[in-house]
């Protein structure tokens, strides 16, 4: 029988590599390597990362597309599997395309592997070389990963150099450790090398598209966006997927917050008791006038509500970080989705509506953590930046962040004591400048500048009222408020004009949607895209809506959110958005789209 | 109501403290509570307090939650900042205000239905976080503002105003603060200004978290016969071991005290507070016989009042952070961003 794996198409800087390992064991730090081995060979990478909510035990994979285009959504497609899982070794078999690769432990042989003769088996017997070459039940485990990565660098051509550069950076203060992590390499590396053709077909050839870029999550980009914005309480309930943004804060200030002579802190962490109360410490922060927020999740949005109605009405800024995961309920706290939306546009009873911002990658996780706190205390309103697990916690390449120096915060309507001495007397819920947005003070600064904060009734005196048209005096300013933040938040992104379709889409879409887009326009089809980066949606979002016959909403929920927020809160056309889905808990991958743009259409399969 | 302003005209002889201002610069807007309520005595302790330590108006922060009692925080003390917040919320409120300035001084006022009932989480996390705040606990057993169910509070066997007896356990603040490691724990009668007065001091004057369960009768719902939180049961059934005497830094102690019987313990800013002891065998600073002693009068149907439990040596919230001196609100941008040469370096730790 022919062997058909020689017959495939070299996939050279263009392919995925799946590992399937069981959590806990160490596997991440050796996927790590591989991706970032990669990617100092200056091939561009995405890299997924599919865990569970556990902690030792079960099913774990990573992926890793290396791309040479430099797309940076996943792939739909496995050109080599690295199976060290044997429990789900049928279904990770079957994953592989035909004339794909797949390594695995042959130190138990596995007569199973034989039933696909379409892909290339390659078995190395990690388990046997561990019991031979190093001592102890911990490290025989850990070295088994390295060494996988040691028969991945000869299979796909990696440089040990690199892994070695690699290695003595991750271990620079325990260099013994850097040995024995690159005896495991060699050992992987040696006996691919003496038992099969090496390199593979599908592998890594040098490239120079990596300068200049960054491999970073998106909760590590947010967590130095509060650092650069000046943000100095974080307070926060643990919670997947949004905990590393707090450790990454935590670990930026450590370094560039604490006087190094008295190790004093210009920061402070709580960790409250819940997400009611890490909810009400950034309130009272940020009344208070500290630059303050809070990283959650989904349900950690449910238990904040009410506080949020209490910042909207007592207009207190606030900045809420919420990275999204699979809902209702628990739903699947270690996938990824875009279903809070809704619940974060009109979050709380009563008339309330919210600012939300949706980065798209690290870079604009850093950018909008910045642009938040700017918004919220301009606006004088509670700030959502809808991150979601995708972008929350996967390693993204990111052109390297700038920063300004002659940036400058902005307090917003914040009085002096110079000008609250000047005033005749204070009135916190006025519209000076008829932008709805009163002037505002801090505690301590003046007996003047005192006024009560309270959720309930008032006046745009400050005071206590049950009067409505005192009441309705104060919400009709709120409106006008929200019509402001429109000119405020950052403007959608739009690519090409004059097609009669259209895609719109948000957040960690754009990575898959720019994918489909290049598909479509080389299979013919004229269409434009517009990405929106803030709500309320600005000007430039209701003219693309009204200039284009069929939009397609692309988004990650089962309830079509944005699709929704799109009728509430344009004059769009209901009939003319039409939604193309993806709510599976998995990243995005452009193919979804194509194929759901051209079934839509009525055309055939594009390019 | 609240909206209405008491006439700014004070006479010109009323006395005034060392910023020059009278009693009257201390309150605030008029009361809406029913005549005769204890939280008005109560708020009324506050003024005085305040006046008397000269606290400059606007460095005082008034929090509250939902609830009569929080209501009052908008009757004391108008040139400082208030916070009305949400229902038992107060603390984290309360944490975060402290978080951004640790120089103010941050009065808390909530209920038994907003402390121990739905805001018993968070009360108890502020006293575990040391948070340097004063939180009176105004306590009548009940739920004025939703006409009289009882509260977490009520006692076994209390009656309400319709004749029926609570069955459940109640939820003791003062024995709660005190298994919970609080700093500073007294209980009062907001009959009894005498002693209130100096304990509001002594709080302010502590770093770290003060609680103070006032017994505050409420004299529509809760001050008739067979109820364990009316007027005529707190003044018959409390029992005062320890009084405290509040001293503000450098004056001179003028009481004259038998030897043996009074302890000095001074407090961060240089006051002391001066307990005599009315009860020869207790000591305030030991927490487990002070909650053993709370306990054993509980079960006798005496309320222990005044300094129950006091100790200065524990850290705050602000200490167990290292935060820096300066208040974090006052931090100047520039030292706040680590700026584009460190960005640089910081991004290379990311090839």
């Amino acid at each position: 029988m022919p062997e058909r794996h020689k017959t495939a198409a070299p996939r050279v800087n263009d392919f995925t590599v799946k590992f399937a390992n069981v959590n806990g064991s160490g596997s991440s730090s050796a996927n790590a390597l591989v991706m970032k081995a990669i990617f100092r060979m200056g091939v561009p990478v995405v890299g997924k990362n599919f865990f569970p909510s556990n902690i030792q035990g079960l099913p774990t994979w990573y992926e890793i597309r290396v791309t040479r285009e430099g797309w940076r959504a996943r792939a739909a497609r496995v050109d080599i599997m690295v199976a060290m899982n044997a429990e789900t070794y049928a279904r990770d078999v079957r994953e592989v395309v035909p004339g794909g690769c797949l390594v695995y432990d042959s130190t138990w042989p596995r007569p199973g592997l034989l039933e696909r003769e379409d892909i290339r088996t390659i078995g190395v017997p990690f388990a046997q070389l561990c019991n031979e070459h190093f001592e102890g039940a911990r490290a025989r485990t850990l070295m088994k990963n390295i060494m996988y990565a040691g028969t991945l660098a000869a299979l796909i051509d990696l440089d040990l150099e690199v892994i070695r550069g690699l290695l003595a950076e991750t271990f620079a203060k325990k260099p013994a450790l850097v040995d024995s992590n690159m005896k495991a390499i060699e050992i992987g590396y040696r006996w691919a090398k003496e038992h099969f053709d090496c390199p593979l077909a599908t592998r890594i050839e040098r490239m120079d598209a990596t300068k200049g870029h960054v491999l970073m999550d998106g909760n590590t980009a947010a967590a130095l966006g509060c650092v650069y914005a000046g943000a100095t309480v974080g307070a926060w309930y643990p919670i997947t997927p949004s905990t590393s943004l707090m450790d990454a804060y935590r670990s930026f200030c450590a370094r560039h917050r604490t006087d190094p002579k008295t190790g004093r802190r210009d920061y402070v962490v709580v960790q409250a008791e819940d997400e009611l109360a890490a909810i009400g410490v950034v309130v009272g922060a940020m009344w208070n006038g500290a630059r303050a927020f809070t990283p959650t999740s989904g349900p950690g949005i449910s238990l904040m509500e009410e506080f949020i109605g209490l910042a909207y009405y007592a207009e207190v800024p606030a900045v809420i970080f919420d990275v999204q995961r699979v809902g209702p309920s628990t739903g699947m706290p270690t996938r990824t989705q875009q279903c809070d939306l809704i619940a974060c546009a009109y979050a709380s009873h009563g008339d309330t509506r919210h600012v939300l911002l949706f980065p798209d990658s690290p870079e604009e996780c850093f950018t909008m953590a910045v642009q938040a706190f700017d918004l919220a205390e301009r606006l004088q309103t509670p700030v959502f930046v809808l991150l979601d697990l995708d972008i929350g916690m996967n390693d993204w390449m990111a052109p390297e962040f700038r920063w300004d120096d002659a940036y400058r915060w902005d307090r917003g309507k914040m009085l002096t004591k110079e000008q609250i001495e000047g005033l005749a007397k204070f009135q916190r819920y006025m519209d000076p400048d008829g932008d709805g947005i009163p002037h505002r003070t801090l505690p301590g600064i003046s007996p003047k500048a005192s006024y009560f904060t309270r959720g309930s009734g008032h006046s745009k005196y400050g005071t206590y009222t049950e009067d409505s048209v005192e009441y309705r005096e104060v919400l009709d300013r709120l409106a006008r408020k929200f019509e402001t933040a429109k000119k405020l938040v950052p403007p959608a992104v739009v690519d090409g004009r004059g097609a009669g379709a259209a895609i719109v889409s948000l957040g960690s879409c754009d990575a898959p949607v720019r994918e489909a887009l290049a598909a479509l326009r080389r299979g013919g089809l004229a269409i434009d895209y517009l990405r929106v980066r803030g709500f309320p949606f600005g000007a430039e979002v209701e003219e693309f809506l009204a200039a284009h016959q069929t939009v397609f909403v692309v988004e990650q929920n089962r309830d079509a959110q944005l699709r929704a927020l799109l009728t509430l809160e344009t004059a769009a056309d209901k009939q003319k958005l039409r939604s193309i889905l993806h709510y599976d808990g998995l990243p995005m991958s452009a193919d979804c789209i194509v194929e759901g743009v051209n079934r839509a259409l009525d055309r055939g399969v594009a390019a | 109501m609240s909206f209405i302003a008491k006439p700014g005209v004070a006479n010109p002889g009323l006395p005034k403290n060392a910023l020059g201002l009278n009693r009257r610069d201390y309150e605030g807007s008029m009361s809406t509570l029913c005549a005769g309520c204890g939280h008005d005595s109560v708020t009324a302790a506050i003024v005085q307090a305040c006046f008397e330590l000269a606290l400059p108006p606007q460095t005082v922060v008034k929090l509250s939650g939902i609830g009569c009692s929080s209501k009052t925080t908008a009757y004391f003390v108008a040139g400082g900042h208030g916070f009305n917040s949400v229902h038992g919320r107060m603390p984290s409120v309360a944490t975060g205000a402290n978080a951004a300035n640790r120089h103010l001084r941050y009065v808390g006022v909530s209920g038994d239905g907003d402390s121990l009932s739905i805001g018993v989480g968070q009360l108890t996390h502020a006293i575990r976080r040391n948070v340097d705040m004063l939180y009176i606990l105004e306590n009548n057993g009940v739920y004025g503002l939703t006409k009289g169910q009882f509260s977490a509070s009520a006692d076994v066997g209390s009656k309400s105003k319709k004749g029926v007896a609570n069955e459940d356990q109640p939820i003791d603040p003062v024995l709660l603060a005190l298994a919970l490691g609080a700093s500073f724990v007294a209980r009062s009668f907001s009959g009894d200004k005498e002693q209130l007065v100096p304990l509001i001091q002594a709080g302010l004057a502590h770093r770290g978290f003060a609680i103070i369960d006032v017994l505050s009768p409420c004299v529509t719902f809760n001050d008739h016969e067979g109820s364990t939180k009316s007027y005529a049961y707190v003044r018959e059934h409390s029992e005062t071991p320890v009084a405290a005497d509040y001293i503000a830094p450098r004056q001179e102690i003028r009481v004259q005290y038998a030897a043996g019987e009074t302890v000095s313990v001074p407090m961060h800013d240089g006051s002391s507070v001066v307990l005599r002891k009315l009860d020869p065998g207790y000591d305030p600073t030991d927490r487990t016989r002070a909650a053993a002693y709370v306990q054993e009068r509980a079960m006798r149907n005496e309320y222990v009042t005044g300094l129950i439990h006091v100790d200065e040596t524990r850290g705050d919230f602000h200490q167990r952070q290292a935060t820096a001196d300066e208040a974090l609100n006052t931090l100047a941008y520039e030292r706040l961003c680590p700026g584009a040469a460190k960005l640089g370096k910081i991004l290379q730790e990311f090839r």
